[in-house]
């Protein structure tokens, strides 16, 4: 006798009782109690088959498993390197990890330096929230000049999805290459620093007005004529 | 992560929030926000917010200042405000920001300390200003003192009954400010000078520089930061504080 | 002694009027206020995050870190700023009156703080306190097994109400007891009592707690959904 006892896409709150019956899963976000699937979050409740799951509305980055994020090298040591993911916990390069050939007793500072920013992806998240990163892989590297900036983590899947096509926009009117961490960090590089500061300003307008309708012609507009500033 | 970004903004001429160099963001005052206060307030500049109030009570007056009442002014940097403040007692920056609004304040003589005497050598009023920030984007020092103003505007003696306070009863008579003085916060980055910093501009600074400013007159100024300022600088600093210190003020009314 | 009317005039189960909101502390990861009568809290959540000292860390669980304080001026006496044995006392309840519904063991080693900032008192302030702090985790993205709801209840005279104001609770004849109970599993979270009362009397209180406890998840509720409506319709 399962039933859902909730629509697709609603807001549901903490504790909220979505779906009734074995015959649900608790899938991301939520978890089981007795015969109820129950919501971890305050969030967007979605069904696909019998995974119910929750999407949080706010919040830090929670790293997962194939996520792609922008971090800074903290720590270097025999083991590779130590990178803040802008999450409570950091990420470990590890020698093996990286995509460059590297031999013993080599400098590592060489490869991937203090400061240095790149774009990873997460291999591994252990129970005690050991971070696995890796360089190995298409677009993965070393990140050189540009500017990062921040959005909250929770709007990236909308901004690369539903508005990926305005991602694509300010990249051909601006002639900036741009890359989204799943981790709320923007990294933008133009070849001059106006063309950064009006992609970084389209990209904040984004994440800021990401509900309002005909955003997308009014961003189309804005940087035609330049005018974001 | 973000200090690059800001330092190229600025090299142009521009900032985060598409202000000027030499604009606010918005001021917004509030009185009255805490009924057990003798007077209260909240300003806002930008998402900054700080409250202040202010509680009164007698006391015994300095030796040397028989006649005169005085101010005490403390502030709380909770971390409700920022991930950058701790629990514990007031450290540098919480000492400084309280001493920098008692400055402006005492040193313009805001406050007539000859009229918080109640009985020459025995009984004067102490007024006690209270700082609590509830969010730091940015020059909590402006947003204080403009608060501390606020409240001190509209604050009321509370009745005197036999010696003591009799708190929860309040007579009529206001607290009577003589002046205003107004506070500038200016921050200097890649050698240019902005004023009202918001949290993303302080963490790039240079150098900072307060002025508290009244009328033409200067009253009290602070400098913090690594990085030392010219007179060039200085002179300018205190000539926007000093056009603009009429429109701020009128923010008080 | 016989109390017939209370004093603000309301009704033995009435609270005072309620409002709420989210979102009050930009900087905060999540952040609520919650003001129930006279009575304003505001509460703001870091976290999770690394937690300093580094001795402190334990590598089976994270831990949750709740701090109170009262302005100098919420109160009609001058409170001296900083904290005393009162608040530190009122931290420790809210803790636990919050504990049961995180799961801390999915954040090893890190620390979630709560920081509850009382700006007017007018009695009950842990309870809003801990209310508003429900709402702050909510809006920080912590996950929780359910909302958790605070209001004082007690006896004055004779009879059991709910939501003591500070005439109440200052009353030679005040019981107060100050409850949290959680939304769907409505179990109960915090429990203090000082005064005189007997079992009977403490058993009508704690149902008269249970309703308004509902009344405030609903609020809760509400808020939490209509802050973030206009961006998914």
């Amino acid at each position: 006798m399962a039933k859902l006892l909730i629509k697709e896409r609603e807001i549901v709150i903490p504790g909220q009782e979505l779906a009734e019956g074995l015959d649900f899963l608790p899938g991301q976000g939520t978890s089981r109690d007795e015969n109820k699937i129950i919501s971890n979050y305050l969030g967007l409740v979605s069904v696909n088959e019998r995974f119910v799951k929750v999407i949080p509305l706010s919040g830090r980055y929670t790293p997962k498993v194939n996520d792609v994020v922008i971090g800074r090298v903290v720590e270097i040591g025999f083991y590779g390197w130590t990178i803040d993911i802008g999450s409570a916990y950091n990420g470990v390069l590890s020698i093996r990890d990286a995509a460059e050939f590297i031999e013993r007793d080599d400098d590592l500072t060489k490869y991937y330096d203090f400061g240095d920013l790149v774009i990873v992806k997460i291999n591994k998240v252990t129970r005690n929230k050991s971070i696995d990163l890796t360089t190995k892989g298409p677009g993965l590297k070393k990140l050189l000049g540009g500017k990062v900036i921040e959005v909250t983590p929770s709007k990236v899947p909308r901004m690369i999805g539903k508005q990926g096509s305005m991602i694509q926009l300010i990249k051909e009117k601006t002639g900036c290459d741009i890359m989204m961490g799943q981790n709320g960090r923007v990294w933008v590089k133009g070849k001059s620093t106006e063309k950064e500061i009006l992609a970084s300003d389209a990209i904040l307008k984004i994440e800021q007005e990401s509900h309002i309708e005909g955003l997308t012609d009014k961003i189309k507009k804005m940087l035609e004529k330049n005018e974001l500033r | 992560m973000n200090n690059e970004y800001i330092i190229s903004l600025i090299q142009q001429n521009k900032r985060i929030d598409e202000r000027k160099l030499d604009d606010y963001r918005e001021i917004k005052i509030e009185q009255n926000i805490s009924k057990n206060a003798e007077g209260s307030a909240r300003c806002k500049i930008g998402d900054t917010e700080v409250l202040v109030g202010v509680k009164m009570d007698v006391g015994e007056p300095y030796p040397d200042s028989p006649d005169e009442g005085t101010i005490i002014v403390t502030a709380e940097l909770s971390p409700v405000a920022s991930p950058l403040f701790e629990l514990g007692p007031p450290g540098s920056q919480a000492t400084e920001l309280a001493r920098i609004v008692d400055r402006g304040i005492r040193e313009s003589k805001a406050i007539d300390f000859k009229k918080l005497c109640i009985k020459k050598g025995e009984k004067i009023w102490i007024i006690f200003i209270d700082i609590y920030p509830l969010n730091d984007d940015g020059n909590l020092i402006d947003a204080s003192v403009l608060a501390a103003l606020a409240a001190l505007k509209n604050a009321k003696f509370p009745k005197l009954e036999d010696g003591k306070v009799n708190y929860g009863e309040f007579t009529n008579e206001k607290l009577k400010l003589e002046k205003l003085p107004i506070n500038f916060t200016f921050v200097k980055i890649a050698d240019k000078i902005i004023l009202d910093p918001n949290s993303k501009e302080e963490a790039a600074l240079d150098a900072r520089l307060c002025v508290s400013v009244h009328e033409g007159n200067i009253h009290a100024m602070q400098k913090g930061g690594d990085a030392s300022l010219n007179e060039e600088e200085i002179e300018k600093m205190i000539d926007i504080a000093l056009r603009k210190e009429k429109e701020i003020r009128s923010l008080l009314k | 002694m016989s109390y017939d009317k209370r004093f603000s005039g309301r009704k033995f189960d009435e609270m005072r009027p309620i409002e709420a909101k989210i979102g009050v502390i930009k900087r905060a990861d999540g952040s609520a206020l919650f003001k129930i009568g006279e009575t304003i809290a505001i509460a703001a959540v870091y976290g999770p995050r690394e937690l300093h000292p580094r001795f402190l860390q334990n590598p089976e669980t994270g831990i949750l870190r709740c701090n109170y304080d009262m302005t100098s001026f919420s109160v009609p006496e001058r409170k001296r700023p900083g904290p005393n044995r009162r608040s530190v006392e009122i931290g420790l309840v809210t803790e636990k009156a919050l504990l049961p519904v995180i799961d801390l063991k999915q954040f090893p080693n890190a620390v979630i703080d709560v920081f509850i900032q009382i700006i007017q008192a007018n009695s009950g302030t842990r309870c809003a306190g801990i209310s508003a702090a429900s709402l702050a985790l909510a809006n920080a993205g912590i996950p929780m097994k359910d909302l958790v709801s605070s209001v004082s209840v007690g006896k004055v005279g004779n009879k059991i109400l709910i939501d003591l104001d500070k005439e109440e609770e200052d009353h030679e004849e005040a019981t107060d007891i100050p409850i949290a109970i959680t939304n769907r599993t409505k179990q109960i979270t915090l429990l203090q009592l000082d005064g005189n009362i007997n079992k009977k009397e403490l058993l009508e209180a704690l149902k008269l707690a249970k309703l308004g406890c509902e009344k405030i998840a609903k609020i809760q509720e509400k808020t939490l959904k209509d802050y973030y409506k206009n961006e998914h319709e």
